[in-house]
């Protein structure tokens, strides 16, 4: 599955406020969700997403993506707001699960977070695991994820994982 | 090679003699954990796979905390879901307002959470449980929601960082400290996927209040859990509460550690932690001259009834700083009745407080104390990101109980010796 986004830039430790403020927690609604991500950082970040276009979009993030609070709402709201993708250096273990368990692909990469600036075209090779920067002409290595996960994500979450398991069990 | 306290926990609820870190396995749980905020999207993904019974009705926890009392109408709607859903399933744990308290309070209270399990709750702070010398961990509501169909979750066997606590507290320094200094040093993702496990001397003569204290905060380390072995302060609190049968798990001696990192505790003063990042701490005696808007004691981190006696024995006799505003919230209704009769209430409501029937709240933000444009404020919870208490451009400085009543009074950051 290819990803062609354009990026989004973000620092150090983004946290689950700053993805979706408490305020909104109010509803699970991913519609209404995606109208508030990002604000906690940036107020302008939807309106700056524009319409959707040919070209997606992907937030790039440095350490600690998504720390805080275990709110499923987050990568909702990311999810929601017509983002495709996020690659950070690295994630907070909750927003990880989280990501894995709805379906928004996410990737871990040192240098693809270092290397990244905002506008950059990024193609997102997921089954191969490589990040190619359009812009900059650069190649960078993805972690790959363990077989497990790998089984959740092409399912398309958790629990289209365990309803496909049930079915298979069934037969 | 021998297992650590966690990675024997996690083998034994998947049927394992021994796991490895880094494995990923699916394990039993013994309580799947809910709010008002997370249970109604999990609720929502149960019925979408056709969800009919929980696995158990004695281990799905409900306790609706965050906006309650009902904040608005959609808050209110959310807690439709959780009621309507602990009715339908006759789960023998939704804990009604006034009847409840904040989760991470209320269940270890009420001996709900007992040595040796495996707890997976859709709140960050679930790992709150360790100090109980449990298992227990934050997950989204998709993995409430398949622990709820399913009675089990993924995990990946996380390593263990040993903690070693020795020395002697010094006056004012209590469990709050200690996790602030930790997590000065290692920083707010110095403990990622791993488990934080608190060891030392100074931890076998905390309090179980101290205790529970540390282990919620692990998670701002970026902690899976933190967790300390049960010993004989922990038998005694669980011995009067347990609701069932439990098995007292300890690590083997020749357990590995991903890393073992010793502190003195002589040389650590009460810690402030300055925003926006629970790491980014500082001694009292450096703090320098801080001046505030509001002051909030309670939370799940440090509204127990020993944060009460102590935030009581700082504010007795004294009066709130004109300037300020000072916000009580006791973390359950026991703690309440207890602070009640105990005459704390008294001494909060004449030093001129504000006491709240326990909720989330402030914390995060949701009501009962929100932050206007430019305010700041200290406070005994976890986080200080910037704007978690209203207004993105407000500040939170984390505090013990004591500097924060003391800070109460002097309208800015202080220690009780300074009032």
């Amino acid at each position: 599955m290819e990803i062609k986004a354009k990026a989004h830039k973000f620092g150090d430790n983004i946290n689950t406020d700053d993805i979706i403020p408490a305020r909104y927690l109010n509803t699970y609604d991913p519609k209404e969700l995606a109208r508030h991500c990002m604000e906690g950082v940036d107020e302008e970040f939807v309106r700056k997403l524009g319409r959707p276009s040919v070209t997606g979009h992907c937030i790039v993030a440095g350490k600690n993506f998504g720390c805080g609070s275990s709110r499923e709402h987050a990568p909702l709201a990311i999810k929601g707001a017509g983002i495709s993708c996020v690659i950070a250096e690295s994630f907070a273990r909750i927003f990880y699960r989280n990501a894995i368990n709805i379906g928004l692909p996410i990737l871990e990469s040192k240098r693809a977070s270092k290397r990244i600036d905002s506008g950059d075209e990024i193609l997102i090779d997921l089954s191969k695991g490589r990040i190619t920067n359009l812009s900059k002409k650069e190649n960078y290595k993805v972690q790959p994820f363990p077989e497990f996960i790998q089984e959740i994500i092409i399912a398309g979450g958790l629990m289209r994982y365990v309803k496909k398991k049930s079915k298979r069990q069934e037969r | 090679m021998g297992m650590a306290i966690a990675e024997k926990i996690l083998a034994r609820h998947c049927g394992k003699k021994s796991v490895e870190p880094g494995t990923f396995i699916e394990a039993k749980v013994d309580i799947a954990l809910g709010n008002d905020i997370t249970a109604p999207l999990a609720i929502e993904e149960f019925k979408k796979v056709g969800g009919s019974k929980v696995f158990d009705p004695d281990r799905v926890v409900l306790v609706p905390d965050h906006f309650t009392p009902n904040k608005d109408i959609k808050s209110a709607e959310q807690c439709q879901i959780l009621r309507s859903f602990a009715r339908e399933q006759g789960l023998s744990h939704y804990y009604e307002v006034g009847r409840m308290g904040i989760e991470h309070a209320l269940l270890p209270e009420e001996g709900v959470v007992l040595p040796g399990d495996l707890v997976v709750g859709a709140d960050s702070h679930t790992c709150t449980y360790g100090a109980l010398g449990a298992f227990a961990c934050g997950v989204g509501s998709t993995d409430l929601a398949f622990a709820m169909l399913t009675g089990k979750c993924w995990f990946r066997v996380p390593e263990t960082i040993k903690f070693v606590y020795k020395g002697k507290l010094n006056k004012w320094v209590s469990g709050k400290d200690l996790i602030l200094y930790t997590i000065g040093d290692i920083g707010v993702d110095g403990a990622l996927y791993k488990v934080m496990e608190f060891t030392g001397p100074v931890i076998r003569r905390l309090t179980m209040a101290d205790r529970l204290t540390m282990c919620n905060m692990a998670v701002e380390a970026g902690a899976k859990s933190g967790i300390i072995e049960p010993d004989k302060e922990t038998i005694e609190y669980i011995e009067a509460r347990a609701e069932r049968p439990y098995e007292i798990i300890r690590g083997e001696k020749s357990a590995r550690y991903a890393k073992v990192i010793e502190y003195n505790c002589s040389k650590i003063e009460p810690q402030v932690a300055f925003p926006p990042l629970p790491s980014n701490t500082r001694p009292i005696s450096r703090v320098g001259e801080v001046y505030i808007d509001q002051v909030v004691i309670g939370s799940c981190t440090n509204g127990r009834i020993e944060d009460l006696r102590i935030s009581a024995q700082v504010l007795k006799g004294r009066k709130v700083h004109p300037r300020v505003r000072l916000i009580i919230i006791p973390a359950t209704q026991k703690v309440y009745r207890e602070a009640l009769s105990e005459g704390l209430l008294e001494t909060f409501i004449d030093a001129g407080a504000v006491v709240s029937t326990p909720t989330c709240g402030p914390c995060l933000g949701g009501h009962m104390g929100v932050l206007a444009e430019g305010e700041k404020a200290i406070a005994t919870t976890n986080r200080n990101f910037a704007g978690r208490m209203g207004h993105p451009k407000s500040q939170i400085y984390l505090s013990n109980p004591a500097i924060t009543a003391a800070s109460a009074i002097a309208g800015k950051i202080t220690s009780p010796e300074a009032l």
